[in-house]
């Protein structure tokens, strides 16, 4: 428990902020990271996602090789692209992309799926263009489910940006990695809980997006948890 | 005048769901399709819109080959009603009525205002117009829906089942309010049961099908009942049961229909104008 | 390929230090959570203090899924007295998240359970414990099945990261190979790791299909793939 108090003490000391090795800056840098990340990973999973799911298309492909990346050691990942393309902060971009990419992937597809099928047969009966259902129907109906998916892979990527630091990512390893190599217990632990804290902080961010984004007619019938549970499946790394 | 010529539909798993089907739908009619599940009705309806295309044969609406048509214009000039309503759940009840006029162009503010007259017409009161699909009454969402279906006042409308989901009470209630618009708007309609009682109470003409949409019998109620082609009809229409076979009892305040068990079921007056359906 | 061959010995010594830390995890957090998870399940449908305390249990593992595994490895053993180096410190993180994941698991796997078909059992006479074995287990196993794969595969992938606290394991091979610069070595690392994880999970795919004989019987109608043209089919 003293190690503790400690490594509270250390995340409120003043001299510990400021600077480029400041607690400011690096939970800076670490959410920086996060952000590029998640928006790569948008960009790239979302399309494929909706793809997928409007069309049936490509899932016996897509699905099982998103299963095989999971499986996908990311720390193996960021040190060989590292070893590739030299330290610093593009081989944690590429290894947390590839991380985030199923969970946003799954949620874009089977937010899609989950939708009653007699919903789209309607659309499409009462004269939807294809890119109508799209739009109008299937990304609000299955947005709920995706903003699921973003929130699993925010977490992971949140927590497994801690690693970024080992090939000189930036970022809130450094406390980790210093903390180890000097034996420093305060500096590992407050910035653990500093890590801890944005993971939170995500969660509870995308928690309060996800119940947003329920269509209102959608939430006035199931007041149900809209997580999605299938997506979590990655432990969070890191 | 809706005409289908030898149509058939074979599905990509191999079923042949309709098979040489021939038959015209006479405009401003109410065409009904009966038959058990699996006999091909759904799929003969939504080869109207083209929701499905036929593998061989053609289609005609007023002599116009849809095959040549857009889907997607056809549907919207196509009034859709079907089970369970397909209501998008995220849109009102008046925004559900007003999607295909605005769709096709139509100026929201004046999509709204005809929808709201369209729920007058299938008997919705207007304060439920703001409200969600999930937060009506399975019978109100589907008036919702054959108001949707009326919405880009459509000269055809067809209907799957439209009152398959809804108790028997409500569905009486929608029954006799379909008769009562029919009368006034003169749509060609086109709907599938699979409840013999609904056929004959909504069919002009009412078309009796087996597995593959093979037609059994096409005539009015009075036609099929007087004489039904076949044991398969006789027995779809209950008359071997003797549901149907009713007698007259006199009684002292007059006289009643009883049927073969002497369960009454209903009187007899004079006949009116028209009432020979 | 080189490097490979002349280091086979080592690749051997550290993909059994690996099972030895996965393994345990894997297994205990499964073990663990079940019962967890009945009891959550249980008290949801009770009032008061008892329904709070299931909504806080739930919560709770939320809670621990979302602290990183990297910080938590750092963290455990100034709360649990071990040394820094030593491996039980991944093995009792791991089967903390593998307990987050579970618990949340069985809870809704045994929630969806048909409560027709649990009235019915109790109806012909089943007793509460037989009930459990023999009724609602069976018919949540499938759930917990996928709950486990993941675990499984996530308890893997995850072990490697002790290494860069110095725990042995495939994970090693990343560190080492970082350091003197051997991408063959990672590279080797990475689809060792990748191979132990797919391996048990077929493993327990292949468990699953032989104690579960039934549920290929359903899926094969209901996939999710199928089970969009049963839909398709009941709405035409
Ligand atoms: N999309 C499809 N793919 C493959 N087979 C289909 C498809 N839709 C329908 N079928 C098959 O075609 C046959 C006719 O189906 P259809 O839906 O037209 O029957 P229906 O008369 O409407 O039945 P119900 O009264 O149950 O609605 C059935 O055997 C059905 O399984
Ligand atoms: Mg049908």
């Amino acid at each position: 428990m003293n190690l503790l108090l400690d490594a509270i003490r250390w995340v409120f000391d003043p001299a510990n902020y400021g600077g480029p090795n400041g607690i400011d800056t690096r939970s800076g840098e670490h959410l920086a990271l996060s952000g590029l990340v998640l928006l790569i990973a948008v960009v790239i999973a979302v399309p494929f996602g909706y793809f997928i799911g409007h069309t049936g298309h490509g899932r016996g492909i897509i699905v099982p090789l998103s299963g095989g990346v999971r499986a996908l050691p990311t720390l193996g990942l960021l040190i060989l692209v590292a070893l590739n393309v030299g330290i610093g902060v593009v081989a944690p971009v590429v290894a947390l992309v590839v991380l985030a990419i199923p969970s946003i992937l799954a949620g874009a597809y089977s937010g899609f799926e989950a939708i009653d099928r007699r919903v789209i047969d309607a659309a499409r009966a009462v004269g939807m263009t294809e890119w109508q259902i799209l739009i109008r129907v299937e990304i609000p109906l299955g947005l709920p489910l995706l903003i699921g998916g973003l929130r699993s892979a925010s977490l992971q990527v949140i927590a497994t940006a801690t690693l970024a630091d080992y090939v000189s990512g930036g970022g809130l390893g450094h406390f980790l990695f210093l903390g180890l190599q000097t034996n420093n217990y305060p500096e590992m632990l407050g910035g653990s809980i500093v890590v801890i804290v944005l993971a939170l902080a995500s969660e509870g961010l995308f928690g309060l997006l996800q119940r947003l984004v329920v269509p209102a007619g959608v939430a006035a019938r199931q007041p149900k948890d809209v997580r999605l549970r299938p997506v979590r499946s990655q432990t969070a790394l890191g | 005048m809706i005409e289908f010529r030898s149509v058939s539909k074979q599905f990509p798993g191999g079923t042949v769901a309709v098979n040489d089907f021939s038959l015209v739908i006479p405009s401003r009619k109410t065409t009904v399709l009966v038959g058990s599940s699996g006999s091909g009705k759904t799929t003969i309806l939504r080869m109207i819109n083209r929701m499905i295309d036929p593998t061989s044969g053609s289609i005609e609406i007023d002599g116009e080959d849809i095959s040549t048509l857009q889907p997607v214009k056809l549907r919207r000039r196509i009034g859709y009603v079907m089970q369970n309503s397909g209501l998008l759940p995220h849109f009102s009840v008046i925004d559900n009525v007003a999607t295909v006029p605005i769709l096709s162009g139509m100026p929201k503010k004046k999509a709204r205002e005809q929808s709201l007259a369209l729920l007058d017409t299938v008997g919705l009161d207007r304060s439920l117009a703001h409200r969600y699909p999930s937060q009506l009454s399975g019978g109100q969402q589907q008036r919702v829906g054959v108001a949707r279906g009326l919405a880009a006042n459509p000269n055809i409308l067809l209907m799957d089942e439209p009152f398959g989901a809804v108790d028997p009470i409500v569905r009486a209630e929608l029954q006799a309010e379909l008769i009562r618009l029919q009368r006034e708007l003169d749509k060609t309609v086109v709907f599938v049961t699979h409840d013999i009682d609904e056929a004959f109470l909504l069919g002009d003409q009412v078309v009796i099908l087996e597995t593959g949409g093979h037609i059994v019998q096409v005539g009015s109620p009075t036609e099929i009942l007087s004489d039904p082609a076949n044991d398969f009809v006789a027995s779809f229409i209950g008359a071997d049961k003797g549901k149907r076979a009713l007698t007259i009892r006199k009684t002292p305040r007059g006289e009643i229909l009883v049927d073969s068990e002497g369960r009454a079921a209903g009187v007899l007056v004079p006949a009116q104008d028209g009432a020979d359906r | 390929m080189n490097w490979i061959a002349n280091n086979l010995d080592q690749v051997g010594q550290l993909t059994l230090a690996h099972l030895a830390i996965a393994l345990p995890p894997i297994v205990l957090s499964f073990v663990i959570s079940v019962p967890i998870g009945w009891l959550a399940n249980r008290l949801r449908w009770s009032r008061g203090i008892l329904r709070w305390s299931s909504g806080a249990l739930l919560t709770l593992c939320v809670l621990l899924y979302a602290i990183p595994s990297f910080p938590l490895f750092v963290a455990l053993p100034s709360l649990i007295g071990t040394g820094l180096r030593d491996p039980v410190n991944v093995v009792v993180g791991l089967t903390l998240y593998g307990i987050a994941l579970m618990v949340r698991t069985s809870a809704d796997g045994l929630a969806a359970v048909d409560p027709d078909v649990r009235e019915s059992a109790t109806a012909v006479g089943f007793s509460g414990w037989s009930r459990f074995w023999r009724v609602e287990l069976p018919l949540s196993a499938p759930v917990l099945l996928a709950g486990l794969r993941v675990v499984a595969v996530s308890t893997v992938s995850l072990t490697t990261v002790g290494a860069v606290l110095g725990i042995s394991s495939l994970g090693t091979l990343f560190t080492d190979g970082f350091q003197r610069n051997i991408p063959a070595e990672i590279a080797t690392g990475i689809v060792v790791t990748m191979a132990i994880a797919l391996i048990i999970d077929a493993i327990l795919v292949l468990v699953g299909r032989l104690l579960l004989p039934w549920v290929r019987a359903t899926s094969r109608a209901g996939g999710p793939r199928t089970s969009r043209s049963v839909k398709q089919a009941v709405v035409t």
